[in-house]
């Protein structure tokens, strides 16, 4: 009940913030602009279209994630609003756990928007529903969780500013670390192959939940690979959640 | 059993990884019995907001223990039966009055019967009849400090832990904070409570502590401690006690 309680408060903050809304329009926007770059472009349309498109949608919802999800933490910390609920029987867990539903409530609800305004799109032009393209959401909404989870980590004892910038690069990392999967077998040297392995698994995998190839390029996606995947955005959450949970309990304010 | 009680409680604050420690408190030992009012004083920085801290676990004694109600205050659970108020507004101000006693409600495990019946109740209590569905982010400071009085009274609290509850208030506001305070001793509370505002605090206190240095000085009854003191008889009053409990 406490979780709740503070899981809705904080998207009721998410959304009453105009940023929200704008954040969302431009989501639905570029994602309808893609008509437009398609009319500019030889091939096929539909392929253009729900490239450039789903690539937009992506692009703003791990905005949204990123700045309400450091926004919304810090400036707990910040305007010193943990006190009013830190002073009440809630544990800090609880506090923590709240918060990450709140801000998975506020990002499935943008994401729900986006997506819906784009099937429809799609509809319109194609004349029928593509069924990965509510896949595509799920692995999109997985791996905003783990951006949130970030998010949460470093705005539990870092600044805004630095909070942003450690989740982006870490973003970024995520989508470039499959790469190393390539050449960590080169290492020979145990302690070398030690720290290339750590490194591959510590840092988090984004690429797998990215479908929107597959998704434009028409490929059958295998159900193991689907199960497996969100599995591990589970556990990679979990484990950031716990990290983080662990850092506020020992926290003063 | 006492309704607070602080034994050892020592603090320090490294404010900088490079800087050494400084101790804001010392070995305080506080004792508050079950429903009477506390007035708990010091200058600035004496270390009356780090003591509150304490006492609601936002920040770690360095030693000490401190129970409320025989239970210690590490517990999550022995927050249940507290209400606080904070010495600035730090509220959510995207919020409306109704909306934060709601919130206050529930982090206390209200049901939503309750909450309704109870803040009702609140609002009129406070004096903000009419503004309940306004915004907090549009209140004034003394209508933030009415607020925030009421979600520090929504669980019906046994003890009630007030940091500088008459700053910012009016005159009449501080007339009914008083008249408040007094209501909550006759139904049994105990008031704990910090100001500066020491005509406030004579009117209604039965103890006093007076913490300076990081160490209670000297902590009794009001009563006692003006007559004993009593040199001229007419004009000594708790400012003249505090005065030279500070300076001596
Ligand atoms: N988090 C902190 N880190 C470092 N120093 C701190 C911290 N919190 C408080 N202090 C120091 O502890 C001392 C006591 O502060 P505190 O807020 O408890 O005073 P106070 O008695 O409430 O004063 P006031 O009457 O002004 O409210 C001050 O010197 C303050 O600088
Ligand atoms: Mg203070």
């Amino acid at each position: 009940m406490k979780i709740k309680a503070i899981a809705l408060n904080t998207f009721k903050e998410a959304v009453r913030n105009k940023i929200f809304y704008l954040l969302i329009f431009f989501g639905i926007f570029f994602s309808f602009s893609s008509k437009l770059i398609s009319i500019l472009t030889i091939g096929d349309t539909l392929k253009i279209l729900k490239d450039i498109g789903l690539a937009s949608i992506n692009f703003f919802s791990v905005i949204i994630a990123v700045f309400t999800g450091i926004n919304l933490v810090y400036k707990e910390i910040e305007k010193k609003t943990v006190y009013f609920i830190l002073s009440k029987p809630v544990e800090r867990r609880d506090f923590i756990l709240g918060k990450f539903l709140g801000l998975a409530l506020t990002i499935l609800v943008a994401l729900t928007i986006m997506i819906s305004f784009f099937s429809i799109f799609i509809l319109l032009f194609s004349g029928t529903f593509d069924p990965y393209i509510l896949l595509y959401f799920i692995f999109l909404f997985t791996e905003l969780l783990i951006v949130i989870s970030i998010s949460i980590l470093f705005s539990s004892f870092s600044t805004p500013i630095l909070s942003s910038i450690f989740t982006i690069i870490l973003y970024l990392i995520g989508h470039v670390i499959w790469t190393f999967n390539e050449f960590k077998y080169k290492f020979i040297n145990p302690i070398e192959k030690i720290f290339a392995y750590s490194i591959y698994y510590l840092f988090p995998n984004l690429e797998k939940f990215n479908i929107k190839g597959a998704i434009v390029m028409n490929d059958p996606i295998n159900i193991k690979i689907i199960f497996s995947t969100l599995a591990y955005g589970i556990f990679y959450v979990s484990a950031i959640l716990l990290i983080s949970i662990h850092i506020f309990k020992h926290r003063e304010f | 059993m006492n309704a607070l009680e602080i034994k050892d409680l020592s603090k320090s604050f490294r404010s900088n990884f490079l800087y050494k420690k400084t101790t804001i408190l010392k070995n305080v030992n506080i004792n508050v019995k079950k429903g009477t009012i506390y007035g708990f004083l010091g200058l600035n920085g004496a270390g009356k907001t780090t003591t509150i801290k304490c006492i609601l676990g936002l920040i770690k004694p360095d030693h000490g223990t401190i129970r409320l109600f025989g239970e210690e205050a590490e517990k999550v659970s022995s927050r249940a039966s507290i209400g606080f108020l904070s010495e600035s507004p730090y509220y959510y101000d995207y919020l409306n009055a109704k909306e934060t006693l709601a919130l206050s409600g529930k982090l206390s495990s209200l049901s939503n019967k309750k909450i309704n019946e109870r803040s009702a109740k609140i609002i009129s209590l406070v004096g903000l009849e009419g503004k309940e569905n306004l915004l907090l982010k549009k209140y004034s400071k003394g209508m933030l400090q009415r607020i925030g009085l009421g979600q520090a009274l929504i669980n019906d609290p046994d003890f009630i832990i007030l940091d500088e509850p008459f700053s910012g208030l009016d005159p009449i506001g501080r007339k009914e904070l008083r008249d408040i305070i007094l209501s909550l001793k006759a139904e049994g509370k105990t008031v704990f409570f910090s100001s500066h505002i020491l005509q406030d605090m004579e009117l209604i206190v039965d103890d006093i502590g007076i913490l300076r240095n990081g160490k209670i000085t000297k902590e009794g009854k009001l009563k006692d401690m003006v007559k004993k003191s009593i040199k001229n008889p007419v004009s000594y009053s708790l400012e003249d006690l505090f005065l030279k409990e500070i300076t001596k």
